[in-house]
């Protein structure tokens, strides 16, 4: 059947005729999230690789300016779904800037807590999905294992699994829940014990360190022309973080090191996320402790809703809310860029806001996409079966890379 | 005659159902170890109910094998258009009868006399004794080796008939893979050629219900120490499962070499996997964990090494013998899951060196220092 792709005519013709186009994607079991790779192969060795994304593009960032910036909070969820509440407190920080607004201590403490406990359920389904593509099957449910726990225990502070939508610009929409804490220090202490066990299943295991040690190498140089950041950056031996570097939060007053890599290869990324976990651990035990007590939304009429309770009983109190609901937060004219160090990397939100009750124009920058850009590198030259090794330890997350 | 041929056809349906009974009751196996292995509970959602009451048989989840059964002969057999017919749809069945008959040499169990069992047979068989062996052929080995060089061929046709990019690329790797490890494998088997003097099974195992150093059973595993784990890492590659499972890698070849191929057709390629399993296991054990020999067991009954005796009727030799062997059998086969979940697998140049580089000059020596250990001793 003569047919020609209008999008890949490019590669619908191999350079050598002897080597066969395959393609990976966008339905492919080895593409989480969607995305397509289309490899031409000589024999088991890729000699070029094309990555298309945009298969979940969703219009996100022109969906926000039509929304007031409350609504934007449940489309935050979407972006990296793995870690939503890093996607939430990143943009309402953006916002928060813009509108001046210092948040109470515990909502910063509790922010802290929560942004390492989700970059832990984030890490470890990163892991997870890389292992199981090596067929490494029971460290791949040891490491589920932990993440239902940790979305079981999130569950139930902010009534859902996956998309929390648990920020409000100005605070959260709850304080913690009784017993909360207890069964965090549980779960922290189940986390402990599988990790060692992941450790003792893989770290030394001679197939999987064949299969990951100098493979996707990349230098220090070329992740940072890439524009790569996270924990793939950091494999490349390039300590920058966020949390370190331009410190938000409650970043600032805990005690954390950075971990990086010594090559950049597969084995540096499985094990920088595997620090980057203990480092997490520590993190949220020092948050635990010095998390002081208080309110978690400021007191700002224009930013968080009133109580439900003045609601029903008191006309201003249903005015302030209707006007917060219909019009949404009036952010002062102006426009701002915030970056957190999101599981992935720099997730930036930058803002411009027309004085509205809606963002005029917001863009993500969300580290997935970057990483895209400089994928086909790391694989070029390599294995049909080191595209998939490499394409886990990069973690690529749809909903992030396509928007 | 008509005796042997009511002994035959015993053994014969025994044969066949062990490996079938076996082959299925190993996926259930395979589900629930690797639940408690990864802290699960495991397949529990399948179950009977009673007639006429609410009382549902749960069982373990033992009844998946059948509900997999029921799935795969009712789902829609889908072809793709572009395919080559009849290789399409001979390769499923080249690749399942093949590993069925490796079976038929595999002795089962050790002289069975039927006239002693019970005195009511004693009239119609008399005192005629069979080896409970489907058939006791002088070589035994080569059929083996012979029979699952065919099981290639399935393997390849599936993949080459489908006219499909990862089927072909599954099925290359297969060829290559299975002919690569089928040298290291047939190289650990002459080395235990040379130590037991034979390639019929039979005698391997009478050989091997002997005792080293008058307590240790004189067993392959003890003898042929190196060959039996040479033989083992060459069977799970034969057999293409994990950490050997490139042909059929779920991740980057989607279903591999039966990528194209549905219902009862692909449940074909499942269920020969499985009894290859079965018949790795009954290698395994019939070259190198001395058969149906249970240590210090005879035909009269338990001479044990201090002098001690128990003599036994035939009835229970016999039963014991054949429930040795399905005992061994199964360890071995749920040792064979145990490495299957708990390792990674290998890449496809990795997969190559190994089999080329380490395992066969390793097999090759081993076989050097077998053959002079052999010449030195006669």
């Amino acid at each position: 059947m003569e047919y020609k792709s209008p999008v890949r005519s490019y590669l619908e013709e191999t350079a050598d005729p002897n080597n066969v186009l395959v393609n990976l994607g966008p339905s492919h079991p080895a593409t989480h999230g969607t995305i397509q790779i289309i490899a031409e192969l000589d024999g088991e060795t890729v000699k070029k690789a094309d990555i298309h994304c945009g298969y979940l593009h969703r219009g996100f960032e022109k969906e926000a300016e039509h929304h007031t910036y409350h609504k934007i909070i449940p489309y935050t969820d979407r972006l990296n779904y793995c870690s939503s509440l890093n996607n939430n407190f990143a943009y309402a920080e953006a916002v928060e800037k813009l509108l001046g607004i210092e948040i109470t201590p515990r909502c910063k403490w509790l922010r802290t807590l929560l942004s390492e406990y989700n970059r832990v359920a984030d890490h470890v389904t990163c892991i997870a999905a890389t292992v199981m593509e090596m067929g490494a099957m029971t460290a791949f449910l040891y490491l589920m294992t932990i993440r239902d726990y940790i979305f079981e225990h999130l569950n139930h502070l902010t009534g859902a699994r996956l998309t929390y939508s648990y920020v409000r610009i100005g605070g959260l929409s709850r304080d913690l829940p009784e017993g909360w804490l207890e069964r965090l220090e549980e779960i922290l202490q189940f986390h402990e014990r599988y990790i060692n066990r992941i450790h003792g299943l893989l770290d030394r295991n001679r197939i999987f360190i064949d299969r990951t040690r100098n493979v996707g190498v990349m230098t220090p140089e070329h992740a940072l022309n890439w524009g790569y950041t996270g924990p793939i950056l950091r494999s490349t031996g390039i300590p920058i973080d966020l949390r370190k570097d331009s410190p938000y939060l409650a970043y600032p007053e805990l005690d954390f090191e950075v971990p990086v890599g010594i090559k950049g290869d597969n084995y540096d990324r499985y094990y920088v996320r595997m620090r980057e976990m203990d480092e997490s651990l520590s993190m949220i035990r020092q948050c635990v402790k010095n998390l002081p007590k208080g309110p978690v939304s400021v007191v700002d009429s224009r930013v968080v809703l009133p109580e439900k309770s003045r609601v029903y009983t008191q006309t201003e109190a249903v005015i302030n809310h209707f006007k917060l609901i219909i019009d949404g937060i009036k952010v002062p004219a102006g426009e701002v860029y915030s970056a957190h160090e999101a599981p992935n990397g720099e997730l930036g939100f930058y803002l411009v806001s027309d004085g509205s009750g809606h963002p005029y124009k917001m863009h993500v920058r969300s580290p997935s996409f970057a990483h895209m850009g400089g994928m086909h590198t790391l694989l070029e030259g390599y294995q049909v079966a080191d595209i998939i090794a490499t394409f886990g330890s990069m973690n690529m997350i749809g909903g992030e890379c396509d928007r | 005659m008509i005796q042997d041929l009511v002994v035959y056809l015993a053994y014969m349906g025994y044969a066949i159902g062990f490996m079938l009974g076996i082959a299925t009751l190993f996926t259930w196996v395979e589900r629930k170890q690797s639940a408690i292995m990864a802290d699960r509970i495991g397949a529990n959602r399948c179950y009977i109910r009673i007639p006429f009451t609410n009382v549902k048989l749960v069982a373990w989840g033992l009844f998946h094998g059948i509900a997999d059964g029921a799935k795969m002969l009712l789902k829609e057999n889908f072809t793709p258009l572009t395919y080559d017919r009849f290789c399409f749809n001979l390769a499923p069945f080249l690749a399942a009868a093949p590993v069925l008959l490796v079976f038929s040499v595999i002795p089962f169990g050790g002289t069975l006399t039927p006239g002693q069992l019970l005195p009511q047979l004693h009239d119609f068989f008399g005192d005629r004794s069979y080896a409970m062996q489907v058939a006791s052929l002088d070589a035994g080995i080569l059929v083996v080796l012979s029979f699952s060089g065919i099981g290639i061929l399935g393997t390849m046709l599936a993949g080459w008939s489908s006219n499909n990019k990862f089927s072909m690329l599954g099925a290359a790797r297969a060829a290559s893979q299975m002919i690569s490890y089928e040298v290291s494998m047939g190289l650990a088997l002459i080395s235990l050629v040379v130590t037991y003097g034979t390639l019929d099974l039979n005698t391997m195992v009478q050989w091997q219900s002997g005792l080293l150093f008058g307590a240790l059973p004189a067993w392959g595993i003890f003898t042929q120490p190196l060959a039996f784990i040479l033989f083992l890492t060459a069977a799970i590659a034969e057999n293409k499962r994990v950490p050997f499972d490139l042909p059929e890698c779920e991740s980057e070849l989607v279903a591999g070499y039966f990528t194209e191929y549905s219902a009862m057709k692909m449940g074909l390629f499942m269920l020969s996997e499985f009894i290859e399993i079965v018949v790795v296991s009954a290698l395994l054990v019939t070259m190198f964990l001395g058969g149906y020999n249970l240590p210090y067991l005879t035909d009269s009954g338990f001479i044990f090494p201090a002098g001690a005796t128990w003599a036994l009727p035939h009835l229970a030799v016999v039963l014991l013998q054949v429930g040795t062997f399905l005992v061994k059998v199964v360890l071995a086969g749920c040792f064979q899951i145990l490495i299957r979940w708990s390792l990674p697998r290998f890449r496809y140049d990795q997969l190559m060196n190994f089999g080329w580089k380490f395992l066969m000059p390793l097999a090759a020596l081993n076989l050097v220092v077998t053959a002079c250990v052999r010449w030195w001793t006669i």
